[in-house]
């Protein structure tokens, strides 16, 4: 064998030696297993007997309730009410068959579904197994009744999401539904069945509204009947979180637009706060709280007006004639124009082969940018266009947040589309066309934006700052301790001369204030309203705008309002869309924005009313 | 070269062979009564692991037909072999509860870190044979040996795997005292060792570092592990004198312990066969402990010597952490229990490590 002639070195005696003290050492260290066995087995044998055999010591998840949400004044708008689950355990039932055959017909539902339930959970051995959710009184009284016939069954206490309001948050707050199977890998601490935050709000402050799962090792009886509690970790309930929110304004704003589809936001312009945010049609979350049934699901997501779509961020529509007065500061900016530059409305502009209508049939006659912007003349706007170009008009839209998401902590935000020759070469890989550009300048065309968009722009012009949208205020422990402030978040400040800042907002206080302003119907007693209206064009019409009542409904304009006030001071901004409404801007949105802004101001007295009384 | 010589059958160590067959019956019952169900006596796992105790048997055959000098030359690619595997886990290693341990061949998953226990027995042994004398080692001897334990360990701790890492290291210690290292060197170490401890600490994942400190005070989580180490001592003690009976257990189905037929299977055992059977195991231990002492005292040559002891070393230090553990007298590593849990890599290496032994004690007078 060639490696038996490997060198063998004999072992020294050193190495011999000692490997006999270790094992002597391994030979030794069995005692204290036996002493250990002793101990156990012998010592404490009867007792561990009787625990292993009579009693049974079993874990308890207690569910923490998930955190109230309350509007700026402490109202609630979701909270959590307490229900009472059937849980069973299968092992605990003896005559298995027939304790599935009682409780079906205490609850009233088939064997077979039961026997589906039982044979489709987990491994685990003594995991209960979740009947029936949010039981009615009558049921849970049956089930007391017959505790006798349903060994293993027990009621089990769990908190429900409740949203007292239904739909009218909706799109804010979101909605809980059951764990899926992703979340669940995610994170461990997720159980099968547990109620997560799925979209909006509840999604997005999941981790505060939690809260953190208790606990209970649990004495049972043979029958599983609970005996005591041996241990316990108490549940921690989740935060509260207190939204920027009235819910007074939200529910004028709700009422305002009506049964209309469309979308009403109001901004506190002096930092960012959504005070009302309304997106209609809507769908009440309390259906995806107790389990959506099918039927709803499916007429929800085949309803053409799309009940789940949040108009406010993700509605995309052409902002229209309110898109002007972002033109008229890029002119004024520019040196284009100047306040007295005046330009001649026949009705309308001939440019190329094409003839571009004012929406006047008669025409403006002359007139400056002061009078473009309050009577809304297209053909100024046509004209001031061509000197500015489409990329410097898409500069300063971008300067007031248009064309970029605004940074709310919403999932799927969308951004619109200020359209530039860069971007059209990009997307329709097409140069820029003169023409394009006349209708960029009335709102038309690519141009898209979200109501929040409009609404943070409106703000910016009358504040001259931009804000990240917030519709969290802070929040607080259970015990009211904040935990965690959201505060006012400048994205941008707008670097405009004075004087334009001054032309633009004059315009547009005379767009309210005078019989000539298309938006005169948003005036209102005791504070100056300032404003633009603007009607969209959803489909490029023949020779003459019809009358839009003669339309079929969809092909029908958008009316929008975009509104801040007091005009000399601003503390709200607004921004208001009727989708195919029966009139135009001026007509339809100028009206419904005018009754938010007096319910602002009525609360706004009111309040300071009681807390001058207070004091 | 491979032919049997009549004087190889003459020296083979039956009762070595018949102390591991016993211990691997009793093995098979045991995870046989763990993963049983009232539906199904026989589960896929216990089929699973009767095919690697029947793999295992057969590599031990394999084993047994070659010198184990060989390994004096060979030792060494064990050993780098063995590390590109462990290098391999964090890269397409499966993840199993948290941890990533397993590599997969050709659909076959096994554990690098068992692999890497034996290995690094080998490598020591076949480095440490030739510096061994009548004096005590050199320190820089000592410390390159103790430097090729530490790096599988790192590896294995890594995974994370503390309990094969713990083993792994003491197991290298026991072989290097062994072969003459100083003892005060050995205090030297363990005292070392104290600063390190927060450093080793914070290396641990929140679920071992929560294992150690439920250990020290169970009440501090009476949901998690510790209800799990509560349920275990009540299995042990419920054994009482006799026990319940074979399939006659109850608290293994109550799921008190993820692992019932791996690390807690003495729990099992302990409650089925009571304090008489658990005496009865430990006795079966301590006689292949006896056999194994045989087989290496009468291995003349060094790495003989050095290759067994720490083959028996490894063994013994999983028995000991592994039933202190399960009894709640240690806190809960991830340490298998040779032979008896549920497992085809440890099973395998442990099968191959007496394979190994019976090789020593057969080739005895092959000089």
């Amino acid at each position: 064998m060639a490696w038996a002639s490997l060198k063998q070195r004999e072992a020294p005696n050193l190495l011999r030696r000692r490997v006999g003290w270790s094992f002597m050492l391994f030979t030794l260290l069995f005692a204290p297993i036996v002493a250990r066995l002793w101990y156990l087995q012998v010592l404490r044998g009867e007792e561990m007997r009787l625990l292993a055999e009579n009693n049974r010591v079993r874990l308890h998840r207690v569910q923490a309730t998930r955190g109230t949400v309350v509007d700026r004044y402490g109202r609630v708008v979701i909270d959590s009410r307490p229900s009472f689950d059937a849980v069973f355990v299968p092992e605990d039932a003896g005559d298995l068959s027939l304790t599935i055959e009682n409780l079906a017909s205490v609850l009233g539902v088939s064997s077979a579904e039961l026997r589906h339930l039982v044979e489709r959970r987990g491994t685990r051995p003594f995991q209960e197994v979740l009947v029936k959710r949010d039981l009615s009184f009558e049921e849970v009284a049956a089930i007391e009744t017959h505790q006798w016939d349903l060994p293993g069954v027990s009621l089990q206490i769990t908190p429900r999401r409740s949203y007292p309001h239904g739909p009218l948050l909706a799109h804010l707050t979101g909605y809980v539904g059951e764990v899926g199977p992703e979340e669940l890998q995610r994170d461990s601490s997720y159980r099968m069945g547990d109620m997560v935050g799925k979209i909006g709000l509840e999604r997005a402050w999941e981790s505060f509204l939690r809260g953190t799962d208790g606990g209970q090792q649990v004495e049972v009886d043979s029958l599983g009947r609970r005996l005591k509690v041996l241990r316990e970790v108490a549940e921690v309930p989740g935060h509260t979180v207190r939204l920027t929110i009235d819910l007074d304004l939200q529910q004028a704003a709700h009422r305002a637009l009506g049964e209309r589809d469309g979308s009403v936001v109001a901004i506190d312009a002096r930092n960012g706060e959504i005070l009302a945010m309304v997106s209609h049609p809507s769908f009440d979350p309390n259906w995806f709280a107790r389990g959506i049934r099918p039927q709803e699901w499916r007429a929800l997501v085949s309803d053409r007006s799309r009940p789940l779509m949040n108009r406010a961020i993700q509605g995309v529509y052409p902002p229209g004639s309110t898109f002007k007065f972002i033109v008229a500061a890029a002119a004024l900016e520019e040196g284009v124009i100047n306040p007295f530059t005046t330009v001649f409305c026949p009705g309308g502009l001939s440019f190329g082969n094409r003839y571009f209508r004012c929406w006047r049939k008669g025409g403006h006659g002359r007139v400056n940018v002061h009078e473009a912007l309050v009577q809304s003349c297209d053909t100024f706007f046509y004209q001031v266009a061509q000197r500015l170009g489409v990329d410097v008009i898409a500069v300063y839209a971008r300067k007031f947040g248009l064309g970029l998401p605004t940074g709310i902590a919403l999932e799927h935000e969308r951004s619109g589309t200020i359209p530039d020759t860069a971007w059209k070469q990009r997307r329709f890989r097409q140069p820029w066309y003169a023409g394009e550009t006349l209708s960029v300048a009335i709102g038309q065309g690519y141009v898209t934006a979200t109501p929040l968009q409009m609404a943070n722009a409106i703000a910016m012009m009358a504040t001259g700052r931009r804000f990240r949208p917030r519709f969290v205020l802070q929040v607080e422990s259970p015990e009211g301790d904040v935990v965690q402030r959201e505060d006012a978040e400048e994205i941008a400040r707008l670097e405009l001369r004075p004087t334009t800042l001054k032309q633009i907002r004059d315009a547009l206080h005379d767009v309210v204030a005078t019989e000539r302003g298309t938006g005169k119907k948003a005036r209102l007693r005791g504070v100056a309203v300032a404003g633009k209206t603007g009607t969209s064009q959803v489909v490029k019409l023949g020779k003459e705008r019809s009358k839009t009542t003669r339309l079929p409904r969809h092909h029908r304009d958008h009316a929008w309002f975009v509104a801040y006030a007091p005009a000399d001071d601003p503390e709200i901004a607004v921004a208001a869309i009727v989708e195919h409404a029966d009139g135009g801007g001026g007509q339809v949105a100028a009206p419904l924005v005018r009754e938010l802004l007096q319910e602002y101001f009525a609360l706004k007295e009111e309040r300071e009313k009681r807390s001058y009384a207070q004091n | 070269m491979l032919k049997i010589d009549r004087r190889l059958v003459a020296h083979f160590d039956w009762p070595l062979l018949l102390a591991l067959v016993l211990l691997l019956g009793a093995g098979l019952v045991t995870v046989l009564s763990a993963t049983h169900t009232n539906e199904h006596l026989i589960s896929s796992l216990f089929l699973r692991q009767l095919i690697w105790a029947c793999v295992a048997v057969v590599a031990m055959g394999i084993v047994l037909l070659f010198d184990y000098n060989m390994l004096k030359r060979w030792g060494w690619l064990c050993y780098v072999v063995s590390l590109v595997l462990l290098l391999a886990v964090p890269f397409w290693g499966l993840k199993v509860a948290g941890a990533r341990r397993w590599l997969s061949l050709f659909g076959v998953s096994f554990q690098p870190s068992e692999l890497a226990k034996l290995a690094a027995i080998v490598m020591l042994a076949s480095f440490l044979h030739h510096r061994v004398s009548e004096r005590l080692l050199d320190w820089k001897t000592a410390m390159f040996a103790l430097l090729l334990a530490v790096i599988p360990a790192l590896l294995i701790l890594k995974q994370p795997d503390l309990g094969t890492a713990v083993v792994v290291l003491s197991v290298a210690l026991a072989m290097v005292f062994a072969a003459g290292l100083s003892v005060w060197w050995v205090v030297g170490a363990v005292l070392a060792a104290f600063p390190l401890l927060p450093y080793v600490w914070h290396q641990l994942k929140p679920y071992q570092q929560r294992r150690l400190l439920m250990f020290l005070d169970p009440e501090q989580d009476p949901l998690g592990h510790g209800y799990h180490v509560i349920q275990a001592k009540i299995a042990i003690g419920s054994g009482m004198w006799t026990g319940k009976g074979l399939f006659h257990g109850t608290q293994y189905r109550l799921n008190f312990l993820p692992e019932q037929h791996t690390d807690f299977i003495f729990a099992v055992f302990a409650e089925e066969w009571g304090f008489v059977g658990a005496c009865v195991l430990l006795a079966l231990y301590l006689f292949l402990l006896y056999r194994c002492w045989i087989a290496i005292t009468r291995a003349r040559d060094a790495f003989g010597l050095l290759l067994g002891f720490g083959i028996t070393s490894m063994i013994f230090m999983q028995v000991l952490i592994n039933m202190l553990m399960a009894a709640g007298a240690l806190p809960v590593v991830g340490v298998t229990l040779p032979f008896l849990s549920y497992g085809g890599s440890s099973l395998l290496v442990c099968t191959i490590g007496v394979g190994l032994l019976l090789n020593i004690s057969m080739r005895r007078f092959m000089f």
